[in-house]
């Protein structure tokens, strides 16, 4: 029985190395760095297109960590992170006064669209505004699903209901707590009303009854922005090669790339540099 | 086709790994555990059993607290590898195995030290002789460690965090697909886990059950 037990963990362990081994023989040494981002850079495909030609290149790989904004951020400024792409532009600017983060630069826009059930309880369709939109919702006290994940798209969403001078009951307001996906799934099932990034929803509206109802406000433009770990905070972490990344997503072959990512038919990230 | 076969792979070397180590520490563990008298380690065993509720989010938190470059263990530089892992995973098996373990060595423990004792063996002998009759239950401990971990997905992905190639295992894949929207590849995913864990317990019974035939 015994011999049986040792001879299991062995047959375990020599999995284990060949697997490891495997997994350490793919390249030859490529620089690695941990860029992390928001869910929706990574569900809409946008980096799978671009960072392969980035990857293969300069001879780096990027590992890419896929959060809510409020996570990603805090890996950064625990110095987990080598390279941030978020959309807090807000937060993001005062982090960099704060000394956590250096080289921020403005990388491209999506914009947040509000969808909602084909039926369109609170005749949000054809609002002058969005802060219109929200009020029509608020009026009918019509279902409202809340990323409330502390993400880039919750904290527009919250600022948006300020800037109209709302504040959302709990009768009808729902903090999900999820990610996008999850949260329009949710919209879905519960016919309500949601504030989502267009590539998100472009990329899943198929499996959806839920339909755009308001979009085109200047207030619902979604600022990407990228920045590096600043090196001076944990001098072990790859900035040197942050940098580099940095400047690919504001080159202008960097920008094109993301100008030409149109995975349904239309653009979903514009780019604008500085 | 590759992609899936590593995150095959990779989940049975971070699962496996992390159950062999807690095996290693939660055997001899949970066996000194269940030979103590109940009295004197009441606390102990109530802290233990809480431990075995963990839920997998929190111990993935703590592992990363612990191994951020910001934590106490920041310098080796772990966090998102597989070890990170193995870690958090570990930290999740320990309490179940040394718990159950403790269980069935009690069961059987009393029993056995008594007649051996009277018997005059050997300290190193009782011991031999308690863990090869709680075998079953020291199995079924090692059984129930394994199924808590391959199935847990809150700590590997917060220490691990689901990089493609990496660190990626089969219920961070299944929870990546749910949240982009295909549910149908999501389910595919969570049947062959569970195909997976019936081949690995399958065997494991097999070796549980073979015992009682000799």
């Amino acid at each position: 029985m015994k011999r049986v037990g040792i001879f299991i963990v062995l047959l375990l362990i020599a999995n284990l190395f060949l697997v490891s081994c495997n997994t350490n023989n793919d390249a030859a040494e490529p620089v690695e760095l941990i860029l992390a981002t928001t869910t929706s850079t990574f569900d809409s495909g946008l980096l799978a297109d671009l960072l392969p030609q980035f990857e293969e290149k300069h001879n780096m790989t990027v590992k890419v960590v896929s959060l809510g904004t409020g996570q990603a951020l805090e890996l950064g400024k625990n110095g987990d992170a080598d390279i941030l792409l978020v959309h807090a532009k807000t937060t993001e600017l005062e982090m960099v006064a704060e000394g956590h983060f250096v080289d921020r630069h403005d990388v491209m826009y999506n914009d947040f669209v509000i969808v909602g059930p084909t039926t369109d309880p609170a005749m949000v369709k054809g609002s002058a505004s969005v802060d219109n939109a929200l009020a029509a919702i608020a009026q009918q006290e019509s279902s409202f699903i809340s990323r409330g994940d502390d993400s880039g798209t919750h904290k527009k969403e919250v600022a948006l209901w300020q800037a109209a001078s709302i504040a959302p009951a709990e009768s009808w307001y729902v903090s999900a707590g999820a990610g996008m996906g999850d949260t329009l799934r949710m919209a879905d099932e519960k016919e309500s009303y949601t504030l989502t990034d267009r590539a998100t929803y472009l990329a899943q509206r198929e499996q959806y009854d839920l339909e755009i109802l308001y979009e085109g406000d200047a207030n619902l433009f979604n600022q990407y922005g990228v920045m590096a770990v600043n090196p001076d905070n944990y001098p072990d972490i790859q900035y040197e090669a942050a940098k580099v990344l940095i400047d690919f997503f504001i080159s202008s072959e960097g920008q094109e790339a993301i100008a030409g990512f149109k995975p349904y038919g239309d653009t979903l990230f514009f780019p604008n540099a500085d | 086709m590759g992609g899936l076969t590593q995150i095959i792979l990779l989940t049975l070397y971070v699962s496996g790994s992390a159950v062999v180590l807690a095996a290693l520490l939660g055997v001899p563990a949970g066996t000194w555990l269940g030979l103590q008298p109940k009295a004197n380690v009441r606390g102990l065993t109530q802290l233990i059993y809480t431990l075995m509720g963990l839920p997998p989010v929190v111990g993935g938190l703590l592992i990363y607290l612990l191994i951020s470059r910001k934590g106490p263990l920041g310098f080796m530089g772990v966090l998102f590898t597989p070890s990170a892992m193995i870690m958090a995973q570990f930290l999740l098996a320990t309490p179940i195995i040394i718990g159950l373990t403790s269980t069935s060595v009690r069961a059987k423990g009393t029993e056995v030290v008594d007649t051996l004792q009277s018997l005059g063996a050997e300290n190193k002998l009782i011991l031999r002789t308690i863990m090869q009759e709680s075998r079953f239950g020291i199995f079924a401990a090692v059984i129930a460690g394994f199924g808590r971990v391959i199935a847990e997905v809150g700590a590997v992905m917060m220490v691990g965090g689901n990089i493609e190639n990496h660190t990626r295992v089969m219920t961070t894949a299944i929870v990546l697909e749910v949240r982009q929207g295909n549910f149908s590849f999501a389910l595919t995913l969570g049947l062959i886990l569970l195909i997976i864990s019936f081949v690995i317990n399958a065997g494991l019974y097999r070796l549980q059950a073979g015992g009682r035939d000799e």
